[in-house]
């Protein structure tokens, strides 16, 4: 799982959930590949994305430092900036580990980088 | 007797191993789920040339999330088969995986996606695979949670085999109490082998309209239930992405534009062997 999924991902699925977001990360093994660096797609998903939780999610597996806790206004133009945004988004993998939800405390398992979003019968909404 | 997979195993059953390995090997198969997915690609109408992020819902081992790669968008699958999603992982698609029933929702936060697309999986959705599955209501779970994931005139598109006509106007009206409105499309409806259905979903918004394919037409379809799409090359907008006749207008217009273009042969448009 990539920080960009964890950045979308919920757990509002879950019958009497209602928001499931951010769900927190406990990692086991996060592996880094290398991605090829496209700023533009970067530069279009910075402002879909809810940044702190993706700091949140940086820091608690220990893959924060040098990343700024903001983004700037002329972020598009700093591509300094944009390539440790690529990084953190794309290139760093919870391999091992699992989420769980804010509001239920449900865990889903990650294997071999899938998170199981599966839900039994009696959680479906 | 039936031979469609639906109607044999629960789709993370049918999907095993094995099934999953061969499904992902078989060539006949690349090559028809690519043009299918390039067809949804062009049916989105995403904006031009920009790198856009995508979900592919029944990803199976990637061979549709390949497709997306290709056209330079970035993508993250969802599927019910733990098999398929193994395979996807073994050919290092660049798209993210989760492992998720789409009946039981879109496990997203609102307005993520620039779009959706769904290659061969949503017929899927009509089986009663547990006591609990009541189709009716997994199709309007699914496409309610779908609406809510896509951003403001994102469009959702599915190639999907139906079984019968109430089929499409199930989908259709569980789509559309889910706010979505859109329609069925039929590629070539004359013919029996390249008939294709693709469900063609809207946000609302004022989508942007690429120059590609005989868009005008296209549109006015979209109003009606069951839009067609002549048989008949050319009769409305370019034909088929790579097939001969595609490649055999995209020299012509490439000698037109005074472009260097090798000459047209038999072998223009043919698929290589592989062997040199
Ligand atoms: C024919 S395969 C297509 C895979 C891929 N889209 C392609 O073009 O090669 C259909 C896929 O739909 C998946 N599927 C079926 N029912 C599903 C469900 N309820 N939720 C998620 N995926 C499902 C299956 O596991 C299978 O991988």
């Amino acid at each position: 799982m990539k920080l960009i999924t964890h950045n979308m991902l919920t757990s509002k699925c879950l019958k009497g959930v209602t928001t499931g977001y951010p769900l927190s990360i406990k990692a086991t093994n996060v592996k880094v590949t290398e991605v090829d660096f496209n700023p533009e797609f970067i530069t279009r998903i910075i402002p879909k994305l809810d940044w702190d939780v993706l700091w949140s999610a940086a820091d608690s597996i220990g893959h924060s430092e040098g990343l700024p806790k903001t983004v700037e206004p002329k972020f598009e133009d700093d591509e300094e900036f944009l390539k440790k945004a690529h990084r953190v988004l794309l290139e760093i993998e919870v391999e091992e580990g699992h989420l769980t939800c804010p509001e239920s405390g449900r865990q889903f398992p990650i294997s071999k980088g899938i998170p199981n979003m599966l839900l039994t019968e009696a959680e479906v909404q | 007797m039936s031979k469609r997979p639906e109607h044999l195993a629960p789709p993370e059953l049918f999907y095993n191993e094995a099934e999953a390995r061969k499904y992902t090997q078989n060539s006949r198969i690349i090559d028809i789920q690519g043009q299918m997915t390039e067809r949804c690609v062009e049916l989105l109408l995403l904006p031009e040339d920009a790198p856009c992020l995508l979900l592919d819902i029944g990803c199976g081992s990637g061979l549709s999330g390949t497709v997306l790669e290709e056209n330079g968008h970035m993508w993250i699958g969802m599927d019910i088969s733990p098999a398929m999603l193994d395979v996807a992982l073994e050919r290092e698609t660049e798209g993210d995986l989760i492992l998720a029933d789409m009946g039981e929702g879109v496990p997203f936060r609102a307005g993520c996606f620039d779009g959706a697309v769904s290659v061969s999986a949503l017929q899927w959705l009509f089986n009663a695979d547990k006591k609990s599955h009541k189709p009716v209501k997994r199709l309007y779970t699914f496409f309610s949670t779908l609406y809510a994931a896509l951003s403001r005139s994102a469009r959702a598109v599915f190639q999907f085999y139906p079984e019968n006509e109430s089929q499409i106007e199930l989908l259709t009206t569980q789509a559309m109490k889910a706010g979505f409105y859109g329609g069925v499309v039929i590629d070539y409806p004359n013919s029996a082998k390249a008939k294709k259905f693709f469900l063609v979903l809207m946000t609302g918004g004022s989508a942007p309209l690429p120059k590609a394919l005989g868009t005008e037409d296209m549109n006015d379809n979209l109003e009606i239930k069951y839009a067609r799409r002549e048989a008949t090359k050319n009769a409305r907008g370019k034909p088929l992405k790579n097939t001969r006749a595609w490649l055999l207008e995209k020299k012509e217009r490439r000698r037109k534009q005074g472009k260097e273009t090798k000459p047209d042969t038999k072998y223009t448009g043919r698929k290589r062997s592989g062997r040199f």
